[in-house]
């Protein structure tokens, strides 16, 4: 019956497609069957991999064998690599939350010119490489570089401080890295609230600070929440910002993975941390979407 | 509209310092005229840029990403035109799906497509092709394109389309004269931003490029891995400055915060 109600807006599509119809599939078409040779195959083919015996002479043997998973699943090495991209992702996420949502209320409470300029400044480094941002922070970050200058000339410190090949120098790039996105959030769910709600919260003697816990988080938590999903993702999955401020020594799994590949040459096994990073993911994304919706069906029945 | 304090200001003043430091750092680096990164007090020169132009490596890499991210984002683009008209124009059984599967490749990590591509390429024997290694772009950007055309169809009235159609126009002709037209600035704003990601892909890339189909991107995080001095800075600004006249460009096409709005 839903159909019949759109029939207004889109009339020809809807009563032709109310059987079956090729059409919509056959326009998209051509971009399922690039999907499926080239992003589902090769996905299978990983996994497969994942399960095969590793030869030192060839790369792959011969049979089948579960040894690559419970070698990542109980070697303390690979549970430390595990557990530093967790905790870098969750510190990253939660430097996203504390630094981002207060910049996006103070975003929308600017004027016009201002707001559409401060917006571009904040969402623009996204469009510039990973690399190149990287870049700066590395520059930033040496122990030469120019924070440990400007805070040794200011009489701040007497040695620099370590920052590059550390996890606080790789969470804090990170944190620039991927803050444009909770910005980008919680943004869209300021955007759809009722500024009158607020008025009518300050009219009846609220303080700002009321205002702000009891009428204005709440209803951008959505925002937060759903920024953070994809902060954390993000960050697990992160490659260039950890090999390149982290160094050889402090991996996390995107570039665990990638030694397997270019280094140690054992294929079967970095394809089993990459099939886990995967199956992790989606876990999360999914995980975390679910519970999110389900909140907040029970906020609005409420 | 409650007003910003003035300490909400100097927390913003800070938050911006936090954002563009590392890119103006980055610029103000390359115009050093000393032989390591530091900042141009001794005096500024071009020295550094003159320097990218003789840096083989750079030059082939840059042209490398150019022509594979217009060849990309062209194609994904092509691929993307019909596929969002079918999903925003019919309801069908597995629609959804369609659509999640399609938008997949931002939820896969991009290390993770990386190590399946490169395992793909190696047993077929295409390891080292320019055709290939486009086409693992094109599912990689397939969802930027995807959404602003989407948006753009699903935005789109249909009243004129119907009007020409019941004027006897062919659906053909429908399509050319109409409904391309129309969706035309979320077709060009998706396209650039495909470009962009295409060109700034690195992690993905760095799997599949051989040493005759290395990018930009990979060509730079080789360097970096190796030395950082000031001729990579040079490189880097001139990609700030040429990012940034593209943003302004897709700020006037289609809005930045709705191209950038929900990319993951």
């Amino acid at each position: 019956m839903a159909d019949s109600l759109s029939v207004g807006t889109r009339p020809i599509a809807v009563r032709r497609s109310r059987f079956r119809n090729p059409t919509p599939w056959l326009l998209c078409s051509p971009a399922l069957l690039l999907f499926l040779g080239l992003l589902l195959v090769p996905l299978l083919l990983t996994i497969v991999l994942s399960f095969s015996v590793y030869d030192s002479a060839t790369g792959t043997g011969q049979g089948y064998t579960f040894s690559h998973y419970i070698e990542v699943l109980t070697d303390s090495y690979y549970h430390e690599i595990f557990l530093r991209t967790g905790g870098m992702s969750l510190a990253v996420t939660l430097l996203c939350i504390v630094l981002g949502v207060p910049e996006a209320l103070i975003l929308s409470r600017m004027r016009s010119p201002w707001r559409a300029i401060f917006l571009i400044i904040i969402l623009g480094p996204l469009l510039i490489s990973v690399i190149v941002r990287t870049l700066g922070w590395a520059i930033l970050m040496g122990n030469e570089g120019l924070i440990n200058a400007a805070l040794q000339s200011w009489g701040l410190i007497d040695s620099p401080v370590k920052m590059l090949y550390t996890m606080t120098g790789v969470t804090i790039a990170l944190t620039h890295v991927l803050i444009p996105f909770m910005i980008i959030s919680v943004w869209a769910s300021i955007q759809k609230l009722d500024s009158s709600v607020e008025n009518a919260g300050l009219s009846l003697g609220a303080s700002p600070m009321t205002v702000l816990r009891r009428v204005i988080l709440p209803q951008i938590m959505p925002g937060v929440l759903s920024g953070s999903i994809i902060v954390f993702a993000l960050a697990a999955s992160a490659f260039a910002t950890p090999a390149i401020l982290g160094g050889r020594r402090l991996k996390v799994v995107a570039t665990a993975a990638y030694d397997e590949f270019t280094a140690t040459l054992n294929w079967p096994l970095g394809a089993a941390i990459a099939i886990l990073l995967l199956i992790a993911m989606v876990a999360i994304i999914l995980g975390s979407n679910y519970l999110v919706e389900r909140r907040y069906r029970a906020v609005f029945e409420r | 509209m409650q007003k910003n304090h003035a300490f909400a200001l100097t927390y913003h003043a800070f938050f911006i310092l936090f954002i563009t430091a590392p890119l103006l750092v980055v610029v103000a680096v390359s115009f050093t005229s000393l032989g390591y990164i530091s900042l141009p007090t001794e005096g500024v020169s071009l020295r550094w840029f003159y320097a990218i132009l003789e840096e083989r490596q750079f030059v082939d890499a840059f042209l490398m990403s150019a022509w594979l991210a217009l060849v990309s984002a062209s194609a994904a683009v092509a691929l993307a035109i019909p596929a969002a008209l079918g999903l925003a124009n019919y309801r069908f059984p597995g629609r959804n799906a369609l659509t999640a599967f399609f938008l997949s490749p931002l939820m896969i990590p991009h290390v993770v497509m990386g190590i399946a591509f490169l395992r793909f390429f190696n047993q077929a024997g295409f390891s080292g092709s320019f055709g290939w290694l486009s086409m693992t772009h094109v599912i990689v950007i397939f969802p930027y394109a995807l959404r602003l055309t989407l948006a753009s169809v699903t935005g789109l009235s249909r009243d004129a389309e119907l009007a020409a159609r019941s004027l006897g126009a062919r659906p053909h002709t429908v399509f050319r004269r109409i409904v391309l037209p129309l969706i035309l600035p979320g077709v060009a704003g998706g396209w650039m931003l495909a470009f962009i990601q295409s060109f700034d892909e690195v992690t993905m890339t760095i799997f599949v490029a051989t040493p005759g189909t290395t990018t930009l991107p990979v060509a730079m995080y080789s360097y970096i891995s190796q030395s950082i001095d000031p001729l990579v800075a040079s490189l880097s600004a001139v990609l700030i400055v040429a990012t940034t006249i593209t943003m302004f460009v897709l700020d006037r096409l289609v809005g930045l915060d709705r191209v950038l709005v929900g990319k993951g």
